[in-house]
């Protein structure tokens, strides 16, 4: 186990590290730099310091080196953007990020999971309308539902149709402010949410047919164990070896998600604070993020291995995997 | 079980007609692409009155309302001018899904969008197939050193989320360019970032399968191995070829209208399903030109297409 974690580890660390210095180095060796942002008719002695502010006179693997130097104190840099360093920016957004990839995770699993167990396990109806609804989901990507979802809160006006807050809110105090996240939160997440609760329903509704022409399911039938005990306790159970495998995946198409969504309901996270950053060559941001979305996949990795090994005895007795 | 064959036929054929209606643009689309009716922004679609209809007048141009001329009907061509249907009165244009922003036909635009849309999608596929095949091949037959690291390298860009490598790569290039070469990055681009998923697919398929007797027997009749991998070997990795290319299509279409909805795709003056979304980004006309949404639902049928051949083969979906 504790090896298992150090692996783990190591390969986090080695993730993040790759893709914050590639992020880097890719800024670096674009055309153009962040001085652009400047506008043409700057003055050379403000596009000589802001170069000389942000290394770009030296030659990129020393500022790689420089900045990799700098970042193990932690220390990341600054924003030529923002014109402050990186380090709370990126702690803002990635905050922004998890709370809605959370809820977006939180309601996928709570809608796609049970209601797979549902298509999964009888053939009626009512899981034939499921499945027809969940492969309409299942084609409507983040970006096309967050645009339907927008255009529907335009045209209703049930909820806010962007952004995290209301300008009203910033000086209401905590609980108006936090009232007025929740009241923002439900469409980026319902946007991320549904095709991914689509895909947790179809790959729940799989593992459960499978595993209920299972011997063992069968011969619990034949016991007399009563269905709903043999859904839950000899069927259920066992599928959900296959459904923490995707979890880590989960996260991937969350964090790739969450970035259109985040763009097209102005969500202030950490995908549109990268792409913000991305466009202004804005290079110690770009890294700083990329470091960041590093972070999200290990973790995500990690909590589905983790996932899989309290699912799954015969990983947990397996040789110290 | 039941089966669930007309999933799968269902899905072929609405792929078919998305194709037909690519190939076919300039016959299907009444009005040229990029041909502006200046009277005609955000009009809503026009409406068919059996083999006539009434152009639309601006009442007010701030609240972009319009009304039908009762009095002067035109006539609609059927197979006329080289067109499945067009308008008989060349200042009244046809508008099966309304007018854009520049007072642009939608639905033209939506037809001769696909090309742009479905040929980088496919070009970029075949690039991505041709790629992974050649390098999972050789990996897959070679083994040893190679295997190694084409297989370490493909675990790390498993785990990426692609839409932000993609959005990377795309975005440290000069952000105008030309539509010739916008189109030409974004499949080299795409083809970049997916071909380790083929790649790894096609080695463990070449892998098991180069133990068999066949290929022992090709080896001994002396075939080279470059005639053996070719010849012999990649036959057996076409079943999962074809799923992968079902797959990257929607991705790669998708991939596409998100690049050139945040403004790194294409230039807007070219008709794609992303630069049609582009110019339907403005929240607030949305709600009131719902038709500025229809690449949205091209896109959705495209996907819903893909996903019932899946579904129709019993295959999992996978997670994007």
């Amino acid at each position: 186990m504790i090896r298992f974690l150090l692996r783990r580890l190591a390969f986090a660390l080695l993730l993040v590290i790759a893709v914050s210095s590639a992020a880097l180095l890719l800024t670096r060796l674009a055309p153009g730099d962040l001085t652009s942002e400047l506008g043409p008719r700057a003055r050379p002695e403000d596009v000589a310091r802001a170069r000389e502010r942000f290394d770009l006179n030296r030659n990129p693997l020393a500022q790689l080196g420089g900045w990799a130097a700098r970042a193990a104190r932690l220390d990341f840099g600054d924003s030529f953007l923002y014109d402050r360093p990186v380090s709370p920016l990126i702690r803002r957004a990635a905050g922004n990020t998890a709370v809605l990839a959370a809820t977006a995770l939180a309601i996928a699993t709570f809608l796609g999971i049970p209601l797979g167990v549902v298509t999964g396990s009888r053939s009626s109806a009512l899981a034939a309308c499921i499945r027809g609804a969940s492969l309409v989901c299942l084609s409507i990507p983040p970006l096309l539902a967050s645009l339907l979802l927008v255009f529907l809160a335009s045209r209703t006006g049930w909820l806010p149709s962007g952004g995290m807050t209301s300008v009203a809110a910033i000086d209401a105090g905590w609980p108006a402010w936090l009232l007025d996240v929740a009241r923002h939160l439900p469409l980026p997440a319902l946007a991320l949410a549904l095709p991914l609760a689509a895909t947790f329903e179809r790959l729940q509704a799989q593992a459960m047919t499978e595993t209920i022409h299972q011997p063992f399911v069968v011969a619990a039938l034949a016991r007399g164990v009563t269905w709903r005990r043999l859904l839950i306790d000899h069927a259920w159970r066992p599928s959900l070896r296959s459904m923490c495998a995707i979890y880590g995946l989960a996260i991937g198409a969350l964090l790739s998600g969450s970035f259109v969504v985040e763009y097209v309901t102005a969500w202030p996270g950490l995908g549109r604070l990268m792409y913000e950053a991305l466009r202004a060559r804005d290079i110690y941001l770009v890294a700083g993020c990329a470091a960041m979305g590093g972070i999200f996949l290990a973790f995500g990795s990690l909590v589905s291995d983790l996932l899989l090994f309290a699912a799954d005895p015969r990983v947990r007795e397996g040789s110290g995997k | 079980m039941r089966s669930w064959k007309w999933e799968a036929t269902a899905g072929r054929a609405l792929l078919i007609l998305v194709v037909f209606v690519a190939v076919a643009a300039p016959w299907l689309a009444p009005n040229p692409p990029d041909r502006q009716f200046d009277a005609y922004l955000y009009a809503p679609p026009t409406r068919i009155h059996g083999t006539y209809f009434y152009p639309l007048r601006l009442i007010s141009r701030l609240e972009r309302r319009f009304e039908e001329v009762r009095e002067r009907p035109v006539s609609v061509r059927w197979f006329g001018a080289g067109h499945l249907v067009s308008s008989a009165g060349p200042n009244d244009p046809l508008l099966l899904l309304g007018a854009d922003s520049y007072g642009r036909d939608i639905f033209s635009r939506l037809v001769y969008g696909s090309r742009a849309s479905l040929g980088l999608a496919a070009l970029a596929t075949l690039a991505t197939m041709i790629f992974g095949a050649v390098v999972g091949g050789i990996a897959g037959y070679a083994g040893g050193a190679i295997d190694e690291i084409l297989s370490r390298f493909s675990d790390f860009v498993l785990v990426l989320p692609a839409i932000y490598v993609v959005l990377a790569l795309r975005a440290v290039m000069p952000l105008v360019l030309p539509p010739g070469q916008v189109f030409a990055l974004l499949v080299g681009i795409f083809a970049l970032v997916s071909w380790p998923v083929v790649a790894r697919g096609v080695r463990g398929i070449i892998a098991s399968e180069r133990e068999r007797e066949y290929v022992t027997a090709g080896r001994a009749a002396g075939a080279s191995p470059m005639r053996l991998l070719a010849v012999h070997l990649m036959p057996a990795a076409r079943g999962y070829l074809t799923t992968q290319a079902t797959l990257l299509l929607p991705a790669f279409i998708l991939a596409e209208a998100t690049l050139s909805y945040v403004g790194l795709g294409f230039p807007t003056s070219v008709p794609t399903w992303g630069t049609m979304l582009y110019d339907a980004s403005n929240v607030a006309l949305v709600g009131e030109a719902p038709w500025m949404l229809a690449p949205a639902a091209a896109i959705f049928l495209v996907v819903l297409a893909v996903n019932l051949v899946v579904q129709g083969s019993g295959r999992p979906p996978l997670v994007r």
